[in-house]
């Protein structure tokens, strides 16, 4: 099983790649760590007659804390993410979210930018980003913008992202009184999840929750946010009713569509039990500290 | 398809071809370079039974171009261990009955290498997690975890490169 032929391009820099993509148009790719890019390849479903290895841009591998945020390169492996003690510390869910992700051989080739910018709306990280309120930074030979992670997820395997700019770097904000978690039903190991959630709280010192943000991977056509749940949850203590209103909220707002590995009923139901983990999951994680 | 040049160290000798671009790391190692130690099991990026070291880092080579590999270090069964000197964790294998058909061994056995470089005492746990990318329809895995746990004692004693017969 082999891809079609293409034409392979290794640019050595950002700009070289955003001109190669303006040279080529839709008919080329971008290629980060390739985990879902070349099954898609395999299997003929997608047959760019160019691509742009990413993979030997210099310096777009790296970790940083810069106060506020955590800045990861666009091309940091899934592995090394998971394995990073300053994430670990500085941004567990992020860690957890890594940890869930494939299995441990495909996260040692998969890479954030790659796992962002294929936005499956089955991939774990976009749940992430959305609920942390992370923003992501495009660059192209004429300069880079932000944008928020909100914005950045259109529909299925479409971005904001313009044909010639690539992801160069996730901002994940982190901070002393912020507190996620990440948790995913699946069927099996490394099997794509039937139904993610990401929570992300931001709690006053007297132990209420200020504001709150909640995504969910896995029942819509992109990451959903859940807004109204994140609402509900905003400047109340985190007791049983409140989390249980959230759930509820947080599944009516999925749009779930049945397939094999369950119906949409079963999936928003299962939105609703996850949540509801998830909140706890993360506010525990505060009492822990 | 114009060709191109790869090259990459395999099992610590330099290896360079004239390559489509399309090739799959597998391919290569197995078709051009004729290690065929390297199984092809599901071609979907599932069994792990492609499963070879790239850089250290255990990864699936059906799901990876040899374009990929350019410049970087790649280690496959052949270069861990020969029938008259084995690595530790194939005799461990051979000794804990950790293979039966033997087909997704190679794969298990790379994935294990990686785990004992980083975890070298590892609890059945983080043996279950680590080849969690790595399917075996025959033992059921219970044999192949004694034989990584079998694996790690033998690395701690520093037994390294040793016949079956003199284990």
């Amino acid at each position: 099983m082999n891809p079609k032929s293409f034409e392979y391009h290794a640019p050595k820099s950002v700009a070289e790649a955003s001109s190669l993509a303006e040279e080529y148009g839709v008919d080329a790719k971008f290629l980060a760590g390739g985990q879902s890019l070349i099954p898609l390849m395999k299997l003929r479903l997608l047959s760019p007659s160019h691509l742009i290895d990413l993979g030997r841009i210099p310096g777009l591998s790296y970790i940083r804390d810069e106060g506020n945020h955590l800045a990861i390169g666009a091309m940091e492996r899934i592995a090394e993410i998971a394995r990073s003690d300053l994430v670990r510390k500085q941004c567990p869910i992020l860690s957890q979210c890594a940890h869930q992700i494939a299995d441990p051989l495909v996260r040692n080739m998969g890479t954030i930018g790659g796992n962002l910018s294929h936005a499956d709306p089955t991939n774990d990280m976009p749940a992430v980003m959305v609920a942390a309120g992370a923003s992501i930074v495009a660059a192209s030979g004429q300069g880079s913008r932000v944008i928020p992670a909100g914005d950045f997820f259109v529909d299925t395997f479409t971005t904001a992202l313009k044909g010639t700019e690539i992801l160069v770097e996730v901002k994940m904000p982190i901070g002393p009184t912020r507190r996620g978690a990440y948790l995913k039903l699946e069927r099996q190991a490394g099997d794509f999840g039937i139904v993610g959630v990401a929570a992300v709280l931001e709690m006053s010192s007297d132990g209420r929750c200020v504001a709150a943000g909640i995504a969910l991977t896995g029942v819509g056509p992109t990451v959903v946010k859940a807004t109204r749940a994140g609402e509900i949850l905003k400047g109340v203590e985190l007791d049983k009713n409140t989390i249980d209103r959230a759930s509820r909220a947080a599944a009516e707002e999925a749009q779930p569509s049945g397939d094999l590995r369950g119906s949409a009923e079963y999936k928003r139901a299962m939105v609703e039990v996850m949540t509801s983990r998830t909140i706890r999951a993360a506010a525990r994680r505060q009492t822990e500290r | 398809m114009t060709k191109v040049r790869v090259s990459m160290e395999v099992n610590q000798q330099m290896r360079d071809a004239q390559i489509e671009p399309r090739l799959l790391l597998v391919s290569f190692l197995r078709e051009e370079l004729g290690l065929t130690g390297t199984h092809v099991g599901c071609e979907t990026t599932n069994c792990g039974a492609c499963t070879v070291l790239l850089d250290g880092r255990g990864v699936k080579s059906c799901t990876v171009l040899a374009l990929q590999a350019e410049g970087k270090k790649v280690t496959t069964i052949e270069g861990i261990g020969t029938a008259e000197n084995l690595n530790p964790i194939q005799l461990a294998f051979w000794e804990k009955h950790g293979l039966q058909c033997g087909f997704c061994t190679p794969g298990m056995i790379l994935a294990s290498y990686e785990l004992l470089e980083v975890e070298p005492d590892p609890d059945e746990k983080v043996i279950r997690e680590a080849l969690s990318g790595n399917l075996c329809r025959c033992t059921g895995y219970v044999n192949i975890i004694k034989s990584v746990k079998y694996a790690a004692k033998l690395r701690k004693k520093g037994m390294r490169g040793m016949r079956k017969g003199a284990a």
